[in-house]
């Protein structure tokens, strides 16, 4: 184990360019693909937001009993996609009229008749805001007989899901595309390393070494190049959040960082990377040697 | 020790390198395998510590069955084999004994017993003054000698020398060949390809020499034709 670490160590000394070289690509390649995750849990976190106000009102005929609606809200309260349920009476909803709709406060004021329905407020859970779920709870919404109509917002729901959709492909694409990258660079470093070593390599091979001994310190120098990439990674995705939070004079004062668990699969994804790179690129050495 | 039975290898190109190759080593011999360029001497000195294996036929070392090796069993071999080249195959940002302990480090020796095991090998090869020496900073024959202390400490069986004293001038040949002289003389087996004729003629140790591939002359089967007729 110690001449593993030491035989590890020494290349970094050995090519401090080299070493630097890797390292610095391994912080790029996990730099974008760290802005681009930066970008998606924000854009997330919006779309979280936007999901939160996705409502199902279904109005409710005149006239109905109070008892049915409130046995109806208690049967809609049990439905398995459903957060919350709030009953807007007739009352209440002319009250809401006044108070939101200012431009319209004098027309509502000097009417005598209230013309606005009852309304049921369904609210859904967290996972159940897409358009298909959405329409679903409708349609059992309309299943009650004193529904006169039920209203969604179904193009708004309908893009929020096909925005949503895009970001998740785009992510996986590009952070895919940036992985392969990473994967190659980190292969080449260490197959330069590699190359570098041939001569030893060929004289642990003769004296009898494992290959899994020989392998040992390339992995590890790979593992190590990764871990060293992903803190910078993380350094470098810090700095650039820090920027723009900063630097767009508020606009995006509502940005986040990635959590904990998120940092830390950032540098075992990088690690992760470094392992991949080297195994490829010793693996296919050692079969030619 | 050796034994190799009607062995024959060809390379992908076509080009037949061994034709039907037959001879047995035993303990304690020291054999000289002669034969001009391309005769097949490092053919065989690959089969020998596994670096290739052949096409056809057996070759068997200490143990070993070389043509049915699997890729996990080469380093076992290996250890039980010290090889020694032309070209020392020194590292050259290491010292003498570090390269020598290089050797233990790698196959997992004890730590704490490299040190001795490393100053004994230095003191057999006569260089325990120059432990601390880079290869740089030694003659031609003394980094051969640093390399046959590399192949012996791991108290190998056999030893397989591939053309030891090729880059050498005469004075370290003679030395070198005394050094070889001396670990067979220990008991240890050594095959050593040459096409110093000199050399081979100064001792009279079993020689085989190859011609295009295939065995032409064979030292210990003329001596055993020679007591056969005589009786």
């Amino acid at each position: 184990m110690k001449l593993l670490t030491r035989e590890a160590l020494l290349s970094f000394r050995r090519a401090p360019l080299l070493s630097a070289l890797s390292i610095t690509t391994i912080a790029f390649s996990l730099f974008t693909l760290g802005l681009f995750g930066l970008v998606a849990i924000n854009l997330r976190e919006a779309l979280r937001g936007l999901e939160e106000r996705v409502e199902i009102v279904a109005f409710v005929l005149r006239g109905t009993p109070a008892e049915t609606i409130t046995l109806a809200t208690q049967d809609i309260a049990a439905f398995p996609e459903v957060q919350d349920v709030a009953y807007v009476t007739e009352e209440q909803a002319l009250a809401r009229a006044r108070r939101e709709l200012v431009e319209f406060r004098d027309a509502y004021r000097d009417l005598q008749v209230n013309p606005l329905p009852a309304s049921i407020e369904v609210r859904l859970k967290d996972g159940y805001r897409d358009a298909a779920t959405v329409e679903q709870v409708a349609q059992r919404l309309r299943g009650f007989e004193f529904v006169n109509d039920v209203r969604f917002g179904r193009e708004w729901v309908q893009k929020l899901d096909h925005l949503r959709n895009i970001t998740g492909v785009v992510g996986l694409v590009i952070g895919l595309a940036f992985a392969a990258v990473a994967v190659v660079i980190i292969g080449v470093t260490i197959r330069l390393t590699l190359l570098q070593r041939a001569r030893e390599i060929s004289i642990m091979r003769l004296v009898g070494a494992t290959n899994w001994f020989i392998r040992g310190p390339f992995l590890l120098e790979g593992a190590l190049k990764g871990l060293l990439g992903g803190l910078l990674s993380l350094a470098l995705c810090y700095a650039g959040y820090l920027l723009f939070r900063d630097r767009s004079g508020g606009t995006f004062a509502g940005l986040i960082f990635f959590q904990p668990a998120q940092l830390f699969a950032i540098v075992v994804f990088g690690v992760m990377l470094g392992l991949g790179g080297s195994l490829v690129s010793v693996g296919r050495h050692l079969r030619h040697v | 020790m050796i034994r190799l039975s009607h062995v024959y290898k060809s390379y992908p190109n076509g080009a037949l390198a061994l034709k039907d190759v037959s001879f047995r080593i035993g303990k304690g011999e020291f054999v000289f395998l002669t034969g001009h360029s391309g005769a097949g001497k490092s053919t065989i000195m690959r089969l020998l510590f596994a670096e290739q294996q052949p096409t056809s036929g057996e070759v068997r070392v200490s143990g070993y069955d070389v043509s049915t090796l699997r890729p996990d069993d080469i380093p076992r071999l290996r250890r039980r084999l010290g090889v020694v080249f032309q070209d020392f195959r020194l590292l050259e940002d290491r010292t003498a004994a570090e390269n020598i302990a290089f050797a233990l480090e790698v196959t997992g020796a004890r730590s704490d017993t490299i040190a001795a095991r490393v100053m004994r090998v230095l003191t057999q090869v006569g260089l325990s003054a120059k432990s601390r020496a880079y290869p740089r900073e030694l003659s031609g024959g003394e980094q051969q000698r640093v390399a046959i202390a590399r192949a012996l400490v791991n108290d190998p069986a056999i030893l397989v020398a591939d053309e030891p004293t090729g880059n050498l001038d005469e004075r370290a040949t003679r030395g070198v060949f005394q050094l070889l002289r001396d670990i067979n003389a220990g008991g240890t087996v050594i095959v050593m390809a040459t096409h110093d004729l000199d050399l081979v003629r100064q001792a009279n140790y079993r020689t085989i020499e190859l011609r295009d591939g295939g065995v032409v002359f064979d030292s210990a089967e003329d001596e055993a034709g020679e007591a056969e007729a005589a009786r």
